[in-house]
C-alpha cells in the first residue's frame, strides 16, 4: 500500500495497463511529456515511449474518432479529454460511432477496447467551461458505460476495469479532488467491478446516493444527519450507466427514503432517471418523495458557484426534509 | 498540354506528386528586429496618431497583463491569462479596422479591446466578476464581451468562434453594412473541426471576414511545429481553401497595420474572405495555471524575447522622433497607477445580486427557474454566513 491522490491514482492505473500489455495507448492535449494539464498521464512518455504516451493535435472529435480506429483495430486506446466541458465537439463520435459501433456491425466489429478519460465537475472557480458535469447527454446512450470514482482507491481499481472492459468506457475523473482526496491504495494491479454500487455506510432510516466528487458533499451532509439521530445508508453509485438497481432498490426498500444528489442540473439530470425507476420499484414502501438535489437549470456560473452547488448544507436539509414528511 | 474542360485542369499522363515544399508561403516584415525599416517594403496607411495610439495601447496591455498575473498570485483573482509578445498582433490589426467592424476573439485579444476603447474599469469589472462586470460576473477572468464596442463575449471552447464569424460576416454582407468581420483564434484552435467548417463557408459564401491566427508556437505545452501539424503552419490551408491568404511577422506592428489593413478592404469592397497568419511567441505561459519551463527552454524564450514587437516598435518611434523615454516612462507610471487604482476599486464592488444567477438563461426567467431561485433563497436564509457574498441582500 501507499498512499496516493486521485491523481496519482489514476497515473498508477495507467503504468500498470501500458506495463501489462504494449498496445495499450494513451493520448490526448497535452498529455505527451508534459503529463496533461492536472499531469496525470507524466512518466508514462519517459517510461513508455512517444508512441504509446503522446500529445495528439487541439481536435476533440479527431481524437475520439482516432481512438474508435484504434480500437476497432484491436488496441487499447485510453483517450483523454482535457475537460469533460470540451468533449461536445466528440460528441458525434461517441454517440454515433463509439457505442453503436458493435451493434449496428452485427458485432462484426467493436470498440471495447476505449477508454475516455476526462476530469468533470466544479467546485474550482472554473465558470461556464471548467465545470459541467456532463454524464446525463452519454447516460441517454446505449452502448457506453460511463463510470466515476469517490476516491484513490476506487479510481484505480475501476480505471483499471475500464481499461480492459470489453465495452467501451467514459471514465468521468472528479477534477475537484484530485489533489484534495488522498489514501491508501495497492501499488500492484487490482480491479473492481463495473455495475455494481458500493453500499459505503450501512443505515436504516434513509439512503443517500451519489457518485463521483458527490460522495464527499454526501458524506459530510450525512455525518451532520447522524449527530440529529438518523441512521443514513451510503450508496455510491460508481456506475452511472449501466447502474445497479439491484443495491439501490433493495437499499431503500429497507429504508423507505431516498435522497440522490448529482452536480448536475436537476432537469434531465441522472438522478431523475434513478427516481423513476426507484418509485416503480419500489411505490408502496415509500415513506417520503424521492428527493433531488442538484445544480438548479442554469450554466454553471462562476460568482454564484457556492450558492449554486448542490452542497452538504443542501443534501443535510433534504434528509431532515425527508425524514419529518 | 491537354485540359480537361469540366475539372478546369489539366492532364498529366505520369504521376505528378504535390506536397509542403510545393507552395511556399513568405512572411511580410516591414519593421525589422532592429527596429529599421525594409528599404523597399509596401507601407500601411498611418499617421503619428495613429501609431501613437497602438503602442500606448500595446504598453497599457502590457502593464495590465504584469498587474494582473501579479494579483493572481497574492490570490485576488482566480486566473489570469497574458498576451505577452503578442500584442502588435491584436493591437495593429484592430487598428486596421473600423469601428463597426466585429470582433470575435478567441481569449488573447485583450489588445484589440483596448483599442476599442474598453476601459481599464471594465477591464476590472470582468476580471473581479463583481457586479458592474458587462458579462454579470459568470464567466471566468479575461472572458471580456462588449456589445457597444462590437466585441464578441468570448468562450472557452476553442474555435467555436470561426464558424459564427462567417455567419456573422454573412449577416453583415446581406444587410449591406460596409462592415467586416474579424476573427482571431492560435494555431492550435486550427486544428479543430470548426476552423475548417469556418473557412470552407466562408469561401462558398464569399464573406467579408478576416481570419486572423495568431501563431504563438505554442498550444498550452504543444509545440506548433511537428505536434499540432506537419504542414506549413496555418496559411497553406487558405489557400486550400480557396481563399486570400497572407503570413506576416506578428511581432511587427506595421506588418500586422499593412495586412490587416488590406484584408479588409478585400473583405468589404470585394467580398472576399481572408486568411492571415501572425507569427508570433506566446512569451507568457498559456495563463497562469501552467509553468512553461515545463515544456521549452530558456534559450527559445531569449530568442524571441530579441523579436519583441513593443521593444522594435519603440526603437522605431525614438529613432522617427515620436516617442522619447520620458513620455514612455511617464506613460507606464500613469497607466499602473491607474491599473492599481481601479483594482482596488473592483475589489470593493459586491458580486452580483443573488437574482441574477437565473436572469438571462432565456430572455424572461422561466416559472420554474423562478421557484427554483426562491427555493435556493429559503436555503441561504438558514445558513446566511455560508454564502455571506450574497445573503445579505437577498430581497
Amino acid at each position: 500500500m501507499a498512499k496516493m491522490n486521485l491523481l496519482q491514482a489514476i497515473n498508477s492505473a495507467l503504468d500498470l495497463a501500458m506495463a501489462k500489455h504494449d498496445n495499450v495507448y494513451s493520448f490526448g492535449e497535452d498529455t505527451g511529456g508534459f503529463g496533461g494539464v492536472f499531469r496525470a498521464t507524466s512518466g508514462l512518455t519517459e517510461k513508455y515511449g512517444k508512441h504509446r504516451n503522446f500529445n495528439t493535435p487541439l481536435v476533440e472529435q479527431g481524437i475520439i474518432g482516432f481512438a474508435n480506429g484504434l480500437a476497432s483495430q484491436g488496441s487499447y486506446a485510453v483517450a483523454e479529454i482535457q475537460f469533460g466541458d470540451y468533449i461536445f465537439p466528440a460528441f458525434d463520435q461517441i454517440v454515433n460511432e463509439t457505442a453503436k459501433f458493435r451493434y449496428r456491425s452485427g458485432n462484426e466489429f467493436n470498440v471495447g477496447g476505449l477508454t475516455i478519460r476526462t476530469p468533470y465537475g466544479g467546485g474550482i472557480a472554473g465558470g461556464h467551461y471548467h465545470s459541467q458535469s456532463p454524464e446525463a447527454y452519454f447516460a441517454h446512450t446505449p452502448g457506453i458505460k460511463i463510470v466515476t470514482p469517490r476516491n484513490p482507491y476506487e479510481a484505480k481499481g475501476l480505471l483499471l476495469s475500464a481499461i480492459f472492459e470489453k465495452n467501451p468506457v467514459l471514465f468521468m475523473e472528479p477534477k475537484r479532488l484530485y489533489r484534495a482526496s488522498t489514501g491508501e491504495v495497492p501499488e500492484e494491479e487490482y480491479t473492481i467491478p463495473l455495475g455494481k454500487a458500493d453500499v459505503v455506510k450501512e443505515g436504516n432510516d434513509i439512503t443517500v446516493l451519489g457518485w463521483g466528487a458527490q460522495m464527499e458533499v454526501t458524506e459530510k451532509a450525512v455525518e451532520k444527519a447522524e449527530e440529529d439521530g438518523v441512521s443514513c445508508e451510503v450508496i455510491d453509485l460508481r456506475t452511472i450507466s449501466p447502474w445497479d438497481v439491484e443495491t439501490v432498490t433493495q437499499s431503500v426498500l429497507k429504508t423507505g427514503r431516498l435522497v440522490i444528489s448529482q452536480e448536475a442540473p436537476i432537469t434531465g439530470g441522472f438522478a431523475s432517471e434513478i427516481a423513476a425507476t426507484v418509485q416503480d420499484k419500489c411505490f408502496l414502501y415509500l415513506e417520503s418523495p424521492i428527493a433531488r438535489v442538484s445544480g438548479i437549470d442554469v450554466p454553471y456560473p462562476l460568482c454564484h458557484e457556492k450558492e449554486y452547488m448542490a452542497d452538504h448544507l443542501k443534501i443535510y436539509e433534504a434528509i431532515k426534509r425527508s425524514m419529518n414528511y | 498540354m491537354a485540359k480537361d474542360k469540366k475539372h478546369n485542369t489539366e492532364i498529366v499522363t505520369k504521376p505528378k506528386w504535390f506536397d509542403k515544399d510545393s507552395v511556399t508561403i513568405p512572411m511580410l516584415q516591414i519593421l525589422k528586429e532592429d527596429g529599421s525599416f525594409h528599404k523597399d517594403a509596401d507601407m500601411p496607411a498611418y499617421d503619428k496618431e495613429l501609431i501613437v495610439k497602438i503602442h500606448d495601447t500595446m504598453q497599457f496591455i502590457r502593464i495590465l497583463d504584469e498587474r494582473m498575473i501579479a494579483a493572481q498570485r497574492q490570490g485576488r483573482i482566480s486566473f489570469y491569462l497574458a498576451s505577452r509578445g503578442e500584442e502588435a498582433a491584436s493591437v495593429a490589426s484592430a487598428a486596421a479596422l473600423d469601428f463597426g467592424d466585429m470582433i470575435m476573439g478567441q481569449y488573447r485579444e485583450q489588445g484589440a479591446l483596448a483599442y476599442r476603447g474598453f476601459t481599464v474599469e471594465q477591464f476590472m469589472n470582468q476580471l473581479f466578476s463583481n457586479e458592474k462586470d458587462l458579462g454579470k460576473g459568470r464567466q471566468m477572468p479575461v472572458h471580456y464581451g462588449c456589445a457597444d464596442l462590437n466585441f464578441m463575449t468570448i468562450s472557452s471552447p476553442l474555435g467555436t468562434q470561426i464558424p459564427q464569424a462567417t455567419g456573422y460576416a454573412f449577416g453583415q454582407k446581406m444587410d449591406k453594412t460596409e462592415n467586416c468581420t474579424i476573427c482571431y483564434f492560435g494555431e492550435g484552435a486550427a486544428s479543430e473541426g470548426d476552423f475548417h467548417a469556418a473557412l470552407n463557408m466562408a469561401s462558398v459564401y464569399k464573406v467579408p471576414v478576416i481570419f486572423f491566427c495568431r501563431n504563438n508556437g505554442y498550444a498550452i505545452s504543444t509545440p506548433a511545429q511537428g505536434e499540432q501539424y506537419g504542414g506549413d503552419g496555418i496559411a497553406p490551408r487558405g489557400i486550400g481553401y480557396g481563399m486570400k491568404t497572407i503570413r506576416i511577422d506578428g511581432n511587427d506592428a506595421f506588418a500586422v497595420l499593412k495586412a490587416t489593413q488590406e484584408a479588409r478592404r478585400l473583405a468589404v469592397e470585394e467580398n472576399e474572405p481572408v486568411l492571415i497568419e501572425a507569427m508570433s511567441y506566446r512569451m507568457s505561459g498559456h495563463s497562469t495555471s501552467d509553468d512553461p519551463t515545463g515544456y521549452r527552454t530558456r534559450e527559445e524564450e531569449a530568442e524571441w524575447q530579441a523579436k519583441d514587437p513593443l521593444d522594435r516598435l519603440q526603437k522605431w518611434m525614438m529613432n522617427e522622433g515620436w516617442l522619447d523615454k520620458d513620455h514612455v516612462e511617464e506613460h507606464h507610471a500613469e497607466v499602473k497607477a491607474k491599473v492599481l487604482a481601479a483594482l482596488k476599486e473592483s475589489e470593493k464592488v459586491p458580486v452580483p445580486h443573488i437574482d441574477e444567477l437565473i436572469n438571462d438563461v432565456y430572455d424572461e426567467p422561466t416559472d420554474m427557474l423562478k421557484e427554483q431561485l426562491d427555493e435556493l433563497k429559503d436555503h441561504m436564509r438558514k445558513y446566511p454566513d455560508t454564502y455571506s457574498k450574497t445573503s445579505g441582500r437577498l430581497d
